[in-house]
């Protein structure tokens, strides 16, 4: 259970007092128990609007240990004159004997359109130097998100968020030519790739990637983002070529040319209660033919032999839920993941 | 960027082109039996990491579990068990869709480990599981008995031809442990790999699963400055410690037998060993890291009788205080023969006679019931050879250590000495210290979970080869022998203390055992 253990707040303030009030919180902390030390992970700033700034804060609250070590969050109201700041240090608790407990800190600062001019260096002094920066701006502004870049190694966004999913690949692709894009859409596809890497793993059934003729991507109505990811992650690498899809009623259609065969794309919206993907098919032009559907504790599996023989399983795996996929967001900024770009790339060759 | 049509497909065959960027690679299908299914072990550490690689979705496929025990009992009570274990042990609450699914494929056979009839079941089991899913499954045989059934089951398994599988991978795991002599190591050796070629057997060590201990290499080898200071040149002496605060708890049957020495020391700390003074090698693959690991061991000198009373020492804790109560002494504790002349405490001073690291002690301790539960290693460099500073007024002045901690609070903390601050030239050691919890958002995965992981994948790098044991036992063994063979030189120490006097003995001029 996390505890406040101390708390500064002041209006009116500037980054030099907050900055100052960091410092001394963190020393007077240790000076009352020193077992307790900061982490020093990861810098996280957020940009919010400061009505939504509750929302926000329950969302991070979600994320567990795997929360950054310290928030920065802007919380903007463009009316404001005046800049006031709240820094809060925070513990997981009792640390077992023996042992060190963790000290994360979070300092809100509310912000107007008057100090947007100034904003780096606002928020430059409250970042911990020397850790990376996770940028994450959940409300869109995205001009402000190109200010802040100049802080960050890592950019946070969630795809599916974008009302127009066009909008969505073409902002992340702009993206990720200035910082690493940790991108919550595809970290949502993480145990659908998994399983499907693993079907076709055994060497005995490598080959069969040669002969996938047709996916099948059912998806959340509002994630056709996390759908063209995921069939951009197939076509950037199994080295299809992919095409533009055609929107026909709640389906994209289209084709991937492979070396042996085109593969027929198919992406239509399932009734699904969470964002994501619900279930995909796979082919071969063997006849074979692999399902995976969501369920409750893992996924279904069904495969289907080219003789027609059918078999069902399930496959375990719990639910991270939303604040688990934020979480893992958050710890992804830590690690660089090499199918990213190229599964956006080949998304947005198929946009239609 | 899209790879164009046809310049993939060429590597299909030789590497799964849709693993890149995965951070948990693809586990074959695999089957998993438990042997000793319903001891402490499953119960409190294979079954909790199988639900916890369950949860996160980790396990293969297909996988099924079979575990194998005495006892007579219904599939359906040893699931009961199962679910009893694992929502006493996991280290999160289990999800109860999760958990079901898990269990549904959960079997029980029971038997004694020499009874044919189990294996006849197994093969009959097995075979069921591999028409249901249409295809080979893996099978992954896991020995968690008490280790004299190790080559009995290994050779029930040949007999009933299950040690090979035509068109799957057979492995079988086996805990610690591996023997209690160098002669018992090599028989067991002889016995298993009669059977299985050593590419299919995977010897525990738990310790080789901890995170930490995994970072050394990455400590050692991925750090330029380290490396230049890690030989005799720079460095003084080594100590490596497993201290425990507790005592033998309910383990007396089994302690009595094993003792600190072969319970600790001729397996994790000579693992820690090998990690400290392993030359780097060409590639993190398990033979070329083992191979590393077997020349250290091969260069540690094996002690004649002579030599032992001078570089070991065995203790055993008398009765005394431990966390604020009065706690009993060894003989006193339940179970525990009152004659007993097992060791609680050992102490050992080893040489590794290489290029590397000639002349230089390794001190190794480890023992029950100490002031403290620490397990570190703690590397001491030599000392200037000249202090210009005001000795009179400094506080302390010692050499630089670095000491790797494993547990509680891993990390690595480096003594430095600094000026205090005032008019004076005076200076006093500093600590600069790293913590893991600090700089990491991850929970390290208990070790059971990666190991499992790695031995239905086949990556045998965190497990120990046969030359590697044997090796281990080539240099404990005399040092059993001799102590079996003479009632003199047991030292004593009281419950709660930093342990026996004695061991002042084996440290050379200006060392000295660490604080615990």
């Amino acid at each position: 259970m996390a505890r406040t253990d101390a708390v500064w707040s002041e209006q009116g303030t500037t980054p030099d007092a907050i900055e100052g009030a960091l410092r001394d919180l963190l020393v007077q902390r240790h000076a009352e128990d020193d077992k307790y030390v900061p982490a020093r992970v990861l810098n996280m700033i957020a940009f919010v609007d400061r009505e939504w700034t509750g929302e926000i804060a329950n969302r991070l609250r979600g994320v567990g240990r795997y929360s950054p070590s310290r928030l920065l969050v802007l919380a903007y109201e463009p009316r404001r004159e005046r800049l006031d700041a709240r820094v809060s240090i925070v513990s997981e608790g009792e640390p077992a004997r023996g042992e060190f407990g963790l000290l994360r800190e979070t300092v809100v600062v509310e912000l107007g359109e008057r100090h947007l001019d100034d904003l780096v260096t606002i928020a430059d002094p409250l970042v911990v130097t020397d850790l990376p920066t996770l940028l994450w701006s959940p409300h869109g502004h995205w001009d402000i998100v190109e200010v802040l870049l100049a802080l960050s190694q890592a950019v946070l966004i969630d795809s599916i968020e974008e009302p127009v999913w066009r909008d969505a690949l073409d902002r992340a692709c702009g993206l990720v030519s200035e910082a690493y894009v940790v991108d919550l859409a595809w970290l949502r596809s993480i145990p659908w790739r998994e399983r499907v890497a693993a079907a076709f793993d055994p060497p005995q059934r490598r080959p069969e990637l040669r002969a996938i003729e047709r996916v099948i991507l059912r998806h959340h109505a509002a994630s056709t983002v996390s759908a063209m990811l995921f069939a951009g992650w197939l076509s950037s690498r199994l080295g299809w070529q992919p095409s533009p899809l055609v929107l026909q009623g709640k389906q994209l259609l289209g084709k991937a040319h492979a070396s042996r065969q085109d593969v027929a794309l198919r992406l239509e919206a399932a009734p699904l209660d969470v964002p994501g993907l619900e279930g995909l098919t796979i082919g071969t032009a063997s006849g074979r033919e692999l399902s995976l559907d969501r369920g409750p504790g893992g996924l279904h599996a069904r495969s289907r032999e080219p003789r027609g023989v059918e078999r069902t399983w399930r496959i375990p795996g719990a639910s991270r839920g939303e604040g688990g996929i934020l979480g893992e967001g958050i710890r992804q900024a830590l690690l660089r993941d090499p199918a990213y770009v190229p599964a956006l790339k080949a998304a947005e060759a198929m946009l239609p | 960027m899209a790879v164009a049509a046809g310049q993939a497909t060429p590597q299909i065959e030789a590497e799964n082109p849709l693993t890149a960027g995965l951070e948990r690679l693809p586990v074959a299908p695999t089957t998993l039996v438990i042997f000793g299914a319903t001891g402490d072990l499953a119960r409190r550490k294979l079954l909790p990491a199988l639900y916890n690689l369950a949860h996160d979705g980790a396990l293969p496929e297909r996988f099924h579990l079979v575990g194998v025990a005495r006892k007579e009992k219904a599939h359906e009570d040893y699931r009961k068990e199962c679910e009893e274990a694992i929502r006493r042990f996991s280290r999160r609450k289990p999800d109860d869709e999760v958990l079901r699914i898990l269990l549904e494929n959960v079997k029980y056979v029971p038997g004694t480990f020499d009874d044919e009839s189990v294996y006849s079941e197994l093969h009959k089991l097995l075979g069921e599981f591999e028409e249901k899913a249409g295809e080979p499954l893996n099978r992954a045989f896991y020995l968690a008995t008490d280790p004299s059934f190790f080559g009995v089951i290994v050779e029930a398994l040949g007999r009933s031809d299950l040690a090979h599988h035509e068109h799957a991978q057979v492995r079988v795991i086996i805990e610690k442990p591996f023997g209690t002599s160098l002669e018992e190591a090599r028989e067991l050796n002889r016995r298993v790999l009669a059977i299985f070629e050593e590419s299919q057997v995977f010897r525990i060590d738990h310790y080789l699963g901890k995170e930490t201990v995994q970072n050394m290499m990455a400590f050692r080898f991925a750090n330029g400055m380290f490396e230049p200071l890690w030989n005799r040149n720079f460095i003084d002496y080594v100590q490596i410690t497993a201290g425990e605060d507790i005592g033998i708890g309910t383990r007396a049957e089994y302690y009595d037998k094993s003792g600190a020495l072969r319970d600790l020391i001729q397996n994790h700390m000579l693992q820690l060993l090998c990690h400290v003074a392993m030359e780097p090698p060409v590639s993190f693959t398990a033979e070329e890291v083992r191979n590393e690991k077997v020349k250290v061991l091969q260069a540690v000198h094996q002690p004649t009788p002579a030599e032992i009373p001078h570089m070991a020492v065995r203790a055993q804790y008398t009765a005394g205080h431990a966390g604020g109560e009065d706690v009993p002494g060894y003989l006193e504790e339940d179970g525990v023969p009152p004659d007993s002349r097992t060791e609680t405490y050992a102490a050992l001073r080893l040489e590794v006679d290489n290029w590397r690291w000639a002349g230089v002690p390794f001190y190794l301790r480890t023992g029950k019931r100490l002031a403290r539960k620490l397990t570190e290693i703690a590397v001491t460099l030599k000392p200037v050879p000249h202090l210009a500073f005001d000795q009179a007024g400094s506080l302390g002045v010692r050499p630089n250590q670095l000491v790797l901690t494993i547990q509680p609070n891993e990390g690595v903390s480096l003594s430095l000495v600094a000026k205090i601050p005032g008019t004076r030239m005076a200076i006093r050691p500093v600590n600069m210290e790293f913590l893991y919890g600090t700089s990491f958002l991850s929970q390290s995965p208990e070790a059971y979970e990666r190991l499992i992981t790695d031995a239905m994948r086949g990556d045998a790098t965190l497990f120990t080869r046969n030359d590697e044991v044997e090796a281990q036992w080539r240099i404990c063994d005399p040092i059993v022998k001799f102590w079996a063979s003479t009632k003199d030189g047991m030292a004593h120490y009281e419950a709660g203390s930093q342990g026996p006097e004695e061991a002042e003995r084996l440290l050379r001029e200006g060392h000295g055992w660490r604080a615990l």
